[in-house]
């Protein structure tokens, strides 16, 4: 309970701007070559394409579905930050290590949250935002149904019988002798 | 008296607070999917001129602690600073560093000039720890407990008010929860 409060505090204090900042700032560096890596791990984790072409296919479909955390709009795929393609090794390490699509994802999920899914998934927190739409339609369907029933039976149901013996009387009568 | 006058009224305010309240949210802030999970296994070198690193096993010694991902290139990392030299100097709990995608010389100044609160860092110059830890930027900054379990993330920088309303009383919270089942065994 006050783990979720605080995480609830925590999330409405970040501070936003100047976080956004350093990314930019970041990605300046990344642009002007000044970063260098000397660490002999990364350069064993290079990123190249895997020589499977089914390997690769499915890599890429996963890789599409997940969200480069840094550009927000963009798939892992789409992306040239830093994050992004070490997330894109990552998921070709483990399609050629034979884990399945969803075995990955769930991976990238227990890191980020569904946040990193490019496309949310269908729970409880996420059924409006699916069914939004449906729903929309549907009440729009029945609102435009009882506007036509009413407007139909409303021009019968208004009037007294004697009225509406006139109305008939006037009909028939145009009807009778056109001028 | 015509109730469905009001309907676009009651529809205009609801929606106006949905916007009110929608437009507010800030899409940047990404909500951790560690908390109440274990850190992940890592062994991190440390800087060319220090002799200890920072490893998994140094969050899981019964203390509570932070651990803030920085980087000497990061001005928010420069900005919350100096609260950790403060907070390191009062002694109230630990601070563990990960130094993100940094140069060891930039680095290493960079601790020289502002000071180093830190008990241990672990240079992350490529990074790959840092992912295992869901960490997108710099800076950040975890509480963990004593067996290694992630309480808290914060993303940004931290600030006097985070740090003493939400970071600090957690840290006592906590230390208080471990005493008291200690004491029960």
């Amino acid at each position: 309970m006050i783990g979720i409060g605080l995480r609830l505090i925590g999330g409405l204090r970040m501070i936003v701007g100047v976080r956004l900042v350093a990314v930019q700032f970041l990605g300046t560096l990344l642009l002007l070559g000044s970063v260098h890596f000397s660490d002999p791990a990364s350069a064993q984790r290079v990123e190249t394409p895997l020589s499977d072409p089914v390997d690769e296919a499915r890599a890429r479909s996963v890789m599409t579905g997940l969200r480069c955390l840094v550009c927000q709009n963009q798939s892992i795929v789409d992306s040239n930050a830093e994050l992004a393609q070490q997330l894109r090794i990552i998921v070709r390490e483990r399609v050629a290590a034979g884990d399945s699509s969803r075995e990955i994802r769930a991976s990238m999920v227990a890191l980020y949250g569904d946040w990193v899914l490019m496309k949310p998934p269908f729970k409880a927190t996420t059924g409006l935002l699916w069914a939004g739409p449906a729903l929309i339609f549907v009440f729009a369907l029945i609102g435009v149904i009882f506007y036509f029933r009413r407007r139909r039976t409303s021009g019968a149901a208004g009037l007294t019988p004697a009225e509406q013996a006139r109305v008939e009387a006037l009909l028939s009568d145009t009807g009778d002798q056109p001028e | 008296m015509r109730l469905r006058f009001f309907v676009p009224l009651v529809l205009f305010v609801l929606l106006a607070v949905a916007f009110a309240v929608g437009l507010t949210l800030k899409p940047r802030d990404i909500p951790s999917a560690l908390i109440g999970q274990p850190v992940p296994e890592f062994d991190l070198p440390p800087l060319p001129d220090r002799e200890l690193g920072f490893a998994s096993a140094d969050l899981r010694r019964g203390e509570v602690s932070l651990v803030n991902v920085f980087a000497s290139w990061c001005v928010p990392c420069q900005a919350e600073h100096a609260l950790f030299v403060k907070l390191n100097q009062s002694g109230q709990v630990p601070i563990f560093g990960i130094n993100y995608r940094d140069k060891p010389d930039d680095a290493i100044r960079w601790l020289k000039a502002l000071g180093d609160p830190y008990t241990q860092i672990g240079a992350d110059f490529d990074t790959w720890v840092s992912i295992d830890w869901g960490v997108y930027g710099v800076p950040e900054t975890f509480v963990v407990d004593g067996n290694g379990t992630i309480l808290l993330k914060h993303v940004g920088q931290v600030t006097e008010d985070i740090l003493i309303e939400t970071i600090l009383p957690l840290v006592e919270t906590t230390r208080e929860q471990a005493a008291a089942s200690r004491a029960k065994q």
